[in-house]
């Protein structure tokens, strides 16, 4: 079974690594989703690979699975899914609004809005 | 001053951040106010602290009242102090330069304000290296919103960039904790400080590769060179209250090197002693190499400041590599007046992209600007003060830099490049200065004026940039207490049998030697 986790591992982070390597959005994105699982199962990995054990200490058992890093991991997966989610809507309003989806080369000159009129003397 | 008021810094920014988005999210004017006061409050806390921790006392916070290695703690000490007290100096400052018109580019600019604060001030209390994660997410997070305060295409692209690079950063930090916690146990700084040197012999390289992708991480956040690439682009791209802010953003990476390599990989740190050390050292002479042409090469005036920003991290890291309390002040010291040279810079950019028309804050010649002689006189200062002439800071955290340099075997290296790119930065700032300020105007003027004529000059804004130089000129004018004091926190961070001791507590010492 390590064996087979181990090599999982190592293929989701080799093929993420070649996708956010790529020089379009999307690709790129798909590759940070390959990287957060890769650490998702890695951070399982962490407290050993254990099967059919509690993860609870109880008199009568011997042996039990670590609970902490299920905590760990959901508190990863929370973040890289809401991260995810930004870079995606990022993605979307960079092509909207460039009308190429290429993430390298040089940025658009545009500055952008800059500071609003400024308020009055008086709060 | 209990020690509950350790959770202060962390507290209020996440209460104001809550009422000003839930209460106030309509109404500008409240906002600002609200969120100004809640940023003088923080100022407040963060000086009490201070003051609090000034006695030298490390002192542990334990949250829900959980025992130190099973729950999570917050710590207060000299250093953590200090950065906390610089941020909270920093944050006032922004908060007022943005309230006069940057907040109305977008939306919930004081909210995301407040968030990044509480993720910066968690970061530098916490002690425990996954609640570490979790602050810097919060912090970044709130990053993302602030650079793409605004909006636009530029912001846009380098928002994707600046997210995606530090979706990886992340993505190792957790790789990074994995290793660890498998080898050793424990998360809580301070026991892992005790554990890693009861590491077996066949987790070693396990525990070496962790403590190395940790520092990767934190050397990604401190854009040493050669994780630079992500901040020039982002800083110049971001608004300029918020590119002032993210200057204490790079310092937070600063302190979580020094943090972890005084206390968990220090010394005395098992197989993973001092592991990133004999690496830090040249990056940071690479970094200041890159820096200084950076500023060379620049063509306007936020890219020069982002370069300058890098180099003067250059120069932070060269003095933390050095090993020795003298090193870790002139760091510190470092760190307080780059942070505000840096940040001033960012603002003085702003105020010449105002003042200039399409002209922005590019480096070339254009028709006259607005105020230009205050707004020229505190560039100047700034200048000064970030490329290390005397009179100001820069110049006498730089003495000490060399000074703590002086015993260490690559002093001749660290002398040569330190001062032959200061020599480059002033090149650089000498050209900015003079085509922005005294070709400018000067030269042009034929019906070439910008498209809506200078902007109206107004004091308040060019005053907060001159408050932040001001801020350099009183750290120069009380260096002898300020770095006693720095000198203290350093002794402090480098005696990590205290920390251990006031975390865990001298039950639990006895409890496991016990056993």
């Amino acid at each position: 079974m390590e064996y087979l986790v181990a090599s999982a591992i190592g293929a989701l982070t080799a093929a993420s690594v070649y996708l956010f390597l790529q020089a379009r959005s999307f690709p790129v994105v798909v590759g940070l989703t390959f990287l957060s699982y890769a650490t998702n199962l890695f951070l399982f990995a962490m407290g050993r690979l254990e099967v059919n054990k509690p993860p609870i200490i109880a008199p009568e058992t011997s042996a039990y699975a670590d609970p902490l890093p299920q905590a760990l991991v959901l508190t990863a997966i929370v973040i890289s899914f809401g991260m995810t989610a930004l870079i995606v809507v990022l993605a979307l309003r960079g092509f909207l609004e460039s009308g190429t989806d290429r993430v390298d080369g040089p940025l658009p000159a545009d500055d952008g809005p800059g500071p609003a009129a400024e308020r009055p003397a008086r709060r | 001053m209990s020690g509950a008021w350790i959770i202060a810094p962390v507290l209020l920014p996440a209460l104001a951040a809550p009422f000003l988005i839930l209460a106030l999210r309509h109404d500008l004017g409240r906002q600002r106010r609200v969120s100004l006061a809640a940023t003088w409050l923080l100022l407040l806390a963060a000086a009490g602290l201070y003051a609090l921790a000034s006695d030298g006392v490390t002192r542990p916070y334990l949250l829900g009242d959980w025992p130190a290695p099973f729950g999570i703690v917050l710590v207060l000490d000299r250093l953590s102090a200090t950065m906390v007290l610089l941020a909270a100096v920093l944050a006032v400052v922004v908060a007022h330069y943005a309230a006069r018109g940057w907040d109305a580019a977008g939306r919930h600019f004081h909210p995301l304000f407040h968030f990044q604060l509480m993720g910066i001030n968690g970061a530098f209390l916490t002690g425990d290296v996954f609640n570490l994660f979790v602050f810097f997410e919060v912090m970044l997070i709130a990053s993302y919103g602030l650079l793409l305060h605004g909006g636009g295409p530029r912001r846009i692209g380098a928002g994707f960039h600046y997210v995606a690079i530090n979706l990886v950063g992340s993505t190792l930090f957790l790789f990074a904790v994995g290793l660890i916690y498998a080898v050793t146990g424990t998360l809580n700084m301070a026991d892992l400080a005790r554990k890693v040197r009861e590491v077996g012999a066949g987790d070693e390289a396990l525990l070496r590769t962790g403590a190395s992708l940790l520092f990767v991480v934190f050397a990604l956040k401190a854009a040493l060179v050669p994780l630079h690439w992500w901040l020039p682009r982002a800083y110049a791209a971001a608004p300029a209250p918020v590119a002032a802010l993210f200057a204490v953003m790079t310092k937070v990476g600063a302190y979580c090197i020094i943090r972890a390599s005084t206390l968990m990989f220090g010394v005395e740190g098992g197989a993973a002693a001092q592991i990133a050390a004999p690496l830090i050292a040249p990056a940071a002479l690479a970094t200041l190499v890159v820096g200084a042409a950076g500023v060379l090469a620049s063509r306007s005036l936020s890219d020069l400041t982002c370069f300058a920003i890098v180099w003067s991290m250059g120069s932070l890291l060269v003095a933390a590599a050095l090993p020795g309390v003298g090193g870790l002040t002139a760091a510190l010291y470092y760190t307080l007046h780059s942070t505000l040279a840096g940040a001033a810079l960012f603002l003085i950019a702003d105020l010449v992209a105002a003042r200039r028309g399409r002209w922005r804050d590019r480096l070339a010649e254009s028709p006259g600007m607005a105020q230009v002689s205050s707004v020229g006189g505190v560039f100047f200062l700034a200048a000064i003060a970030m490329a290390g002439l005397p009179p100001l800071s820069g110049f006498v955290g730089k003495v000490m830099i060399l000074d703590a340099s002086r015993d260490a075997p690559a002093a001749a290296w660290i002398w040569a490049v330190l001062l032959g790119t200061s020599l480059v930065v002033i090149v650089g700032f000498a050209r900015a200065g003079s085509l922005l300020f005294w070709k400018s105007g000067s030269a042009a003027g034929d019906g070439d004026a910008p498209e809506n004529g200078p902007a109206r000059g107004r004091a308040g804004p060019v005053a907060a940039a001159a408050l932040l130089v001001a801020g350099t000129a009183l750290l120069t004018a009380f260096a002898g207490p300020v770095t006693r004091h720095l000198e203290a926190a350093a002794r402090q961070a480098l005696d990590p049998a205290s920390y251990v001791g006031a975390v865990l507590g001298p039950v639990s010492e006895t409890r496991l030697s016990g056993r």
